[in-house]
């Protein structure tokens, strides 16, 4: 298989930020009571996580080893306040529900994980793809929890009536986040169970 | 041994904070004329001597308004005196703005038969409450892990053994403070100065980030004892949201200093009392029958949803 889609299927499944990796738990179960807002966020982490891995990549020969990750935090805190400029003329309403977390990207550790792992030590064009991969795996993980507690909890889906009526209330409290996810990550544990017969270690192991 | 010193540690410093906050209480509790809230939809006021029954049953003869829009009036339902006619309660229909100033205006007050004149009162929250809504709010009401879901990289990370977790809440309570105060003195002083409120995110995750790297130097020098087993954490601090969020929700909404510092208390103590919790039943779980698939980090996030749930129940503290 190409390697660049390689790095990208590997960002989807085998490598989720979300239920594999474990890594920024926090969006992933505060802003995702709607599909709306588990998009709105994902696209603004796929835009950071990907414009940071290419100017890593590219500067990565004038960054001095030993002061690195103030200036991964720095060219992180640059592409948030971009993004944060642009998404309320996008989506104002919806940008109102996610703004603390649009800024708290910039301590979201996939993003300065990926730097330091990939970008910090592979050229321009599969640093973009990896990037691009662990952002999209991102907004799959954001999407998916958004849309399971969005259809439990309001019986709704990306705002549209299809239930009529609420069939489970907590999903949509502080705990069904809590819930969801670890059921998740359970069902994820369980299909590498099936498929290669072995318990995975990486998401327990964190 | 060593965990004895490090209680004793942890001991100390939650007593000195209840001390700054208890100094604080007396100091900003200035005199705020003699009214006050009872519920939301009560006032007390207290007149010094005993007034008459027969004019204070009279609603027409208080004037209560907000003191930002004197023109609305406020619809009264009722007045009510104590029994030795000092004090009376108004009672309104509908619920107050208690976090901000009402005015009071009693005419022609009535007592014995003589009539003492108009008298105005200043109703408004003190300060000392204020400070206390908000460092409940931040602690227990909403709990930053369990109810806000910031920090949840660290809390599953460190919360596997309980000594872990009393040393991980104590360096984050008191860097959290610290932090809070020193993005609060630089907004004030430097970036709304200069106009240059956008450029927030990146002035405050530096700072945070160059003050935890000041506090390792310094206790590397200073104490190595306190260095070897809090220094780990320090390092892990910078990845933690609470200590980005705190700042910027004080920024938001226009905290003062001693606000500023009180959420930051809080945060940091509520973040600290979940990480203990989650430590104590994390402990037990290792001995548990749990299934294989479920067993390390899914099982973790199920018990953080029954926490989450019996932390709605403090919302009921809300009230204060």
């Amino acid at each position: 298989m190409n390697r660049n889609v390689q790095l990208l299927w590997n960002g989807l499944i085998p490598e989720n930020p979300i239920f594999r990796l474990a890594l920024s738990m926090c969006p992933a179960v505060a802003v995702t009571t709607s599909v709306q807002n588990g998009l709105l966020l994902g696209l603004a982490v796929v835009f950071v996580q990907v414009f940071s891995s290419c100017t890593v990549a590219i500067f990565k020969s004038f960054i001095h080893p030993r002061i690195r990750i103030p200036a991964y935090v720095i060219v992180i805190a640059l592409w948030v306040s971009v993004i944060d400029m642009i998404l309320p003329v996008i989506s104002p309403e919806v940008y109102k529900q996610v703004e603390l977390f649009v800024k708290l990207i910039v301590v979201f550790a996939i993003i300065i994980s990926r730097l330091e792992l990939f970008a910090s030590k592979e050229p321009l064009i599969p640093s973009f793809f990896d990037g691009l991969g662990m952002g999209i795996g991102f907004l799959f993980g954001l999407c998916l929890i958004g849309a399971i507690r969005e259809f439990f909890g309001t019986g709704q889906l990306f705002g549209f009536d299809i239930l009529g009526f609420n069939p489970l209330l907590i999903m949509v409290l502080p705990a069904g986040g809590f819930f969801v996810i670890g059921f998740i990550m359970a069902i994820f544990n369980w299909v590498e169970f099936k498929l290669t017969g072995k318990i995975p270690t990486s998401g327990g192991a964190h | 041994m060593k965990a004895c010193k490090l209680q004793r540690l942890g001991i100390i410093t939650v007593i000195s904070f209840v001390f700054l906050a208890v100094v604080a209480l007396g100091v900003s509790d200035a005199a705020t004329g003699s009214g006050s809230f009872k519920k939301d939809n009560e006032i007390v006021i207290s007149f010094g001597v005993p007034v008459d029954e027969s004019w204070a049953k009279n609603a027409a003869n208080f004037l209560v308004f907000e003191k930002t829009d004197p023109d609305i009036q406020l619809p009264i339902e009722s007045v009510t005196l104590d029994a030795k006619r000092i004090s009376a309660l108004i009672r309104f229909s509908e619920p107050l703005n208690l976090s901000s100033e009402y005015e009071v205006i009693a005419k022609d007050v009535a007592s014995e038969g003589k009539t003492l004149g108009t008298v105005e009162f200043l109703v408004k929250k003190s300060q000392g409450q204020i400070l206390f809504t908000i460092f409940l709010g931040a602690m227990l009401i909403n709990n930053f892990v369990f109810t806000k879901y910031l920090g949840l990289c660290i809390f599953f990370g460190v919360s596997q053994k309980k000594e872990t977790s009393i040393g991980m809440g104590i360096t984050f309570t008191i860097v959290m403070v610290l932090s809070a105060i020193m993005c609060w003195a630089l907004l004030t002083f430097v970036l709304n100065p200069l106009h240059l409120g956008f450029l927030k995110i990146i002035v405050f995750i530096g700072t945070v980030a160059i003050f935890v790297q000041a506090v390792d130097t310094i206790l590397r020098k200073l104490n190595p004892y306190l260095f070897k087993k809090l220094g780990v954490f320090l390092v892990l601090i910078v990845t933690n949201c609470i200590i980005l969020a705190v700042p910027l929700i004080n920024a938001d909404s226009g905290n003062g200093p001693m606000e500023s510092l009180i959420l930051g208390l809080g945060a940091g103590l509520g973040f600290a009392l979940a990480l203990f919790l989650m430590a104590c039943v994390r402990e037990k779980l290792e001995l548990c029958k749990v299934p294989p698939v479920f067993r390390g980090l899914p099982i973790a996030f199920v018990v953080a949803g029954l926490f989450a749930l019996s932390f709605l129940g403090f919302s009921g503290l809300s009230i204060f």
